[in-house]
């Protein structure tokens, strides 16, 4: 089962993960973007993690409506609202539970993935996040360390892609040869969620 | 339509100065009977060029008289933090909505129909025509 503080610390992971990644995110977001990918996750999860440990929300669903909630409010870029509603959307469908089982965390994230493609109106191959959270979603039935291989997999599997959603968009083929960064982000989520599955407890 | 509540409009930016001077040209070009309230959501609390969903909040709360909030916005983020608010958030009045609209042209419009007592219904399908006006 997966527990309150599984959550906790997957979040906490991710932040560490993005502060350490923070410069290269921001890389590749000025090769195609604006150049502020990771000064903003960097901002929007150090926000998390703060208000996870001052709110201390009582359920794993409570944790990741949270989280969401903050990112939306504190990152400022378009990664905000959409990774504000993946966390989010999960959250909510993982309802009340004070623990959950693997097979209900990877319907709950599959439901939160297919919110950030709504939200967003993109598709797999557009060259964006959902490029890594696609086949993350669907890896994550199986194995936690298949959804991070999956991700990073489809984070890779982006340079090529010509974009077709966001500001890289407006470079049209120019776009290609380059990693999107929002593909890159989330696999960092799906490998911090790996990790904290490995270093035991919740596991 | 209503005479006594009026619709309100908040125009979102990534640029605190353009939501700004885009809320003064709106009332501006809609001229004398401009009695509609209109807030602006530029760029970041700090002043840099983004989207808060707390400025965003506070406009609306701030322009809301019971009749709807119709949200303008420019582009990208500005976009989807609207969208998700609405679509999960309490952050919002009730009977706020995304208009599909240009930013300039929309709230031009979207000013006047609501000073003129239009209704949120009315606001929303001015403010969308105005992407109808071609200019070549």
């Amino acid at each position: 089962m997966l527990d309150t503080d599984f959550f906790r610390r997957w979040m906490t992971a991710v932040a560490a993960s993005v502060e350490r990644e923070a410069n290269h995110l921001t890389e590749l977001d000025s090769a195609i973007g604006d150049a502020d990918h990771g000064s903003n996750l960097q901002r929007g999860f150090a926000a998390v993690t703060e208000v996870l440990e001052k709110d201390a929300p009582a359920t794993p669903g409570a944790v990741l409506t949270l989280a969401g909630r903050q990112l939306i409010s504190t990152v400022g870029g378009a990664s905000g609202p959409l990774y504000g509603t993946l966390l989010r959307r999960t959250g909510k469908a993982l309802g009340d539970d004070d623990a959950v089982t693997g097979t209900q965390f990877a319907q709950a994230f599959a439901a939160g993935v297919a919110a950030v493609g709504q939200l967003g109106g993109a598709q797999a191959g557009d060259k964006t996040m959902l490029d890594a959270l696609l086949p993350a979603a669907e890896a994550l039935a199986t194995s936690f360390d298949g959804a991070a291989e999956a991700a990073r997999a489809g984070a890779v599997a982006t340079v090529p892609m010509q974009a077709r959603k966001g500001r890289a968009s407006y470079l049209g083929e120019r776009s290609i040869g380059h990693q999107d960064p929002g593909a890159t982000s989330s696999a960092l989520l799906m490998e911090a969620l790996a990790a904290t599955a490995t270093d035991g407890v919740g596991a | 339509m209503s005479d006594e509540q009026q619709v309100g409009i908040v125009l979102v930016s990534h640029s605190g100065p353009v939501a700004e001077s885009v809320v003064e040209l709106a009332r501006g070009l809609a001229a004398g009977g401009v009695t509609a309230p209109v807030a602006p959501a530029g760029g970041l609390p700090n002043g840099g060029l983004g989207t808060s969903a707390e400025l965003i909040g506070r406009a609306a709360a701030s322009v809301d008289r019971g009749a709807g909030v119709a949200v303008l916005v420019d582009l990208g983020s500005a976009v989807l933090t609207v969208k998700s608010m609405l679509a999960d958030g309490d952050e919002l009045p009730e009977n706020t909505r995304l208009v599909d609209a240009p930013f300039v042209e929309g709230a031009v419009a979207a000013v006047v129909t609501a000073s003129a007592g239009g209704d949120l219904a009315a606001v929303e399908a001015a403010a969308s025509e105005a992407y109808g006006y071609r200019k070549t």
